[in-house]
């Protein structure tokens, strides 16, 4: 176990260099000298250009200001944001809660609609239930988020006047970030009805980020449940005469969610994807938004520290997945 | 006398020749609807794409304020000149959508030009020479693979520059892990058979192994993802294009479209909805278009 375990974390080594190796020349393949690249529009004066060429080291050798810049990042010195002048680390920690709230709301709507869904469509299969998922899930698969996002904004907040277009909450209230999690911090607030005004804000980013992830679990739910029901254990069991819901829910589920838990696990790189489109639509103030607004605002340190920071939260996440996955199946643990 | 015996067995048994693979890869292919109706799609959008000068009945460029945000024809204050509206500058959103298909085309086949060949060049390489090659090439891959597809995007185009071409390589290169791995493991099933083997004794050099003898039998399932890249590559390019990154405006890219016009949600509703349904067609229409090659092409990897 502890050998499956190490050998594990030893294979994030390169990928963690890697993205630091894809951070590192971010800054310089933009084309111009780094230093004003890193100074913004305004320019900079001789003196402190080669002030700062130097403290970035700049006049070394490219191997040396590679290992410069690993070990800053190492002791979680990512730079400063060019226009705020506030640490990047410090700026990505107060951003993320967002994402992550945004992102695990997502991951459950998904979870709460796909799983029964293909459940369901897997047990009466080729039904019109089961045509209908299928469908929805291809089209949902194949979905424009970011024009979903513009479209239930039509619907639902034009139409209907039933979710507001943007933000986290009414600018009414003043929430205290205690968790960062806005769910959690109006709930511990006084003002009960900041709490609706939050779920209010999530429904239609929930939706429009939960829908891809939605679509692949409903049809890998299905197929995984499929290839289960042909089992020889699942006859055995029905000839036992054991009640329909029973074989579903005890002894076909259990093995189909396997295969379903990897899925969800390798979802996390598609929903910061997806956060990035969906925080640009609704104005959600998360991490994906503040990447966006740094490109254009030429904030190269915020590009460079946050795109760093997201790749390392998505490696971390897998290789959880990948532990946990070694845990529940020990074929897996075995293999390597 | 020879043209006797060639003939003989030609005529005599022809129920007996196994099906042309053509007209096999037909049988299977047209047995899925979906497969079908995405074909009939994607013929359709290339020939409105082909013939965009033609059919499109206004200029996509020409801008007009006297006309601006007109309505489709069906609702009070449309004209059929202007038969799905028109944008806030007073041009024709079908001529614009239209000229779009063209660039959305362009984009999905070029993308997956640069991926498939570079891509299957790597794997091929990998997967003969092994040893240090194949995991310095696979683990660069992982890397690709294990950052989010559109963020590596994003960090490509801001650090080239927002445009058309860079977005398209940005995409290019996010979806190239996917060849590399097919490829690289057909040709370690391919290697082990006894075909390859014959052509090594006979002395065939590695080049010829790889590209004669190997690659044309592990095409399906290149093909197979080729159209779904295709989807991928539409998809992420208009998805750039949205966030202001992909193609530039006055272009009538249609994920440009929908950025250009995304302020005005909320006056004018054909101004984002025609130009987003005809990704989402697009789209899905290659995506079952795969799902159907999948199943005619290469039943091992059958899924559902």
């Amino acid at each position: 176990m502890l050998r499956f375990i190490l050998t594990r974390v030893s294979l994030i080594i390169p990928t963690f260099i890697g993205i630091t190796l894809l951070a590192f020349f971010l800054i310089r393949l933009v084309p111009g000298d780094p230093i004003e690249t890193l100074a913004g529009e305004r320019g900079i004066d001789p003196a402190r250009h080669e002030q700062l060429r130097k403290e970035y080291g700049f006049d070394q050798p490219i191997f040396v200001q590679y290992g410069i810049y690993l070990s800053r990042v190492l002791q979680g010195d990512l730079g400063k944001s060019m226009i705020t002048q506030e640490p990047v680390l410090n700026e990505f920690s107060s951003l993320f809660p967002a994402t992550v709230e945004l992102a695990f709301c997502a991951i459950i709507f998904a979870l709460v609609l796909g799983l029964p869904a293909g459940i369901i469509a897997a047990i009466r299969r080729n039904s019109i239930f089961d045509h209908g998922v299928m469908g929805i899930s291809l089209a949902g698969y194949s979905m424009p988020i970011f024009w979903w996002g513009l479209i239930l904004i039509l619907l639902f907040s034009v139409q209907f006047d039933l979710t507001p277009v943007s933000g986290r909450i009414d600018v009414l209230y003043y929430i205290e970030p205690i968790t960062g999690f806005l769910l959690i911090d109006t709930l511990l607030s006084d003002e009960p009805e900041a709490f609706w005004s939050a779920v209010r804000h999530l429904i239609l980013p929930t939706i429009v980020l939960g829908t891809v992830p939605l679509a692949v679990i409903a049809r890998m739910t299905r197929s995984a449940m499929l290839e289960v029901l042909g089992e020889d254990y699942i006859r055995t069991a029905k000839a036992k005469g054991l009640t329909r819901f029973r074989i579903v829910a005890l002894h076909a589920l259990r093995n189909a969610l396997i295969p379903v838990v990897t899925v969800i696990g390798l979802q996390v790189g598609v929903l910061f994807t997806g956060a990035i489109l969906t925080e640009t639509i609704f104005s959600w103030p998360g991490v994906g938004k503040w990447l966006i607004d740094a490109i254009f605002r030429r904030d190269y340190p915020v590009l460079q520290g946050g795109a760093l920071l997201l790749g390392v939260v998505v490696m971390s996440v897998n290789l959880l997945v990948d532990l946990a996955y070694g845990l529940i199946n020990p074929r897996i643990r075995h293999t390597r | 006398m020879t043209t006797e015996i060639m003939e003989a067995p030609a005529v005599a048994a022809p129920t007996a020749t196994p099906p042309h693979p053509l007209r096999e890869f037909w049988s299977y292919f047209s047995a899925n609807h979906g497969a079908v109706a995405g074909l009939v799609v994607i013929v359709a959008v290339v020939i409105v794409a082909l013939l965009a000068d033609v059919i499109a009945p206004h200029s996509p460029y020409v801008t007009d304020t006297a006309i601006a945000l007109k309505p489709p024809f069906w609702q009070e204050g449309g004209s059929l000149a202007y038969p799905l509206g028109t944008d806030p500058i007073g041009r024709d959103i079908l001529s614009r959508m239209i000229y779009g298909a063209r660039l959305s085309l362009l984009i999905g086949i070029v993308v997956v030009a640069i991926s498939i060949v570079i891509g299957t060049v790597l794997g091929l390489v990998a997967g003969f020479y092994r040893g240090l090659t194949e995991i310095f090439i696979m683990r660069l891959m992982d890397i690709v693979l294990t950052l989010p597809s559109l963020l590596l995007a994003i960090v490509i185009v801001a650090v080239l520059g927002p445009g058309l071409m860079n977005a398209m390589l940005a995409v290019a290169l996010v979806i190239l892990p996917h060849y590399v791995r097919l490829a690289r493991a057909a040709v370690i099933t391919e290697t082990s058979k006894d075909y390859v083997m014959a052509a090594r004794v006979s002395g065939a050099g590695t080049m010829r192994l790889m590209f004669k003898e190997v690659l044309p039998n592990c095409t399906a399932p290149l093909i197979v993802q080729a159209s779904l890249g295709i989807s991928t590559a539409i998809l992420d390019a208009a998805a750039l294009g949205f966030l202001g990154l992909g193609a530039q405006p006055p272009s009538p890219e249609w994920g440009t479209m929908l950025a250009d016009a995304r302020e005005f949600v909320l006056r004018a509703w054909w101004v984002v909805t025609f130009p987003g349904l005809a990704i989402l067609i697009t789209v899905l229409a290659f995506n079952l278009l795969g799902d159907g090659l999948r199943d005619a092409l290469d039943p091992k990897l059958k899924r559902s």
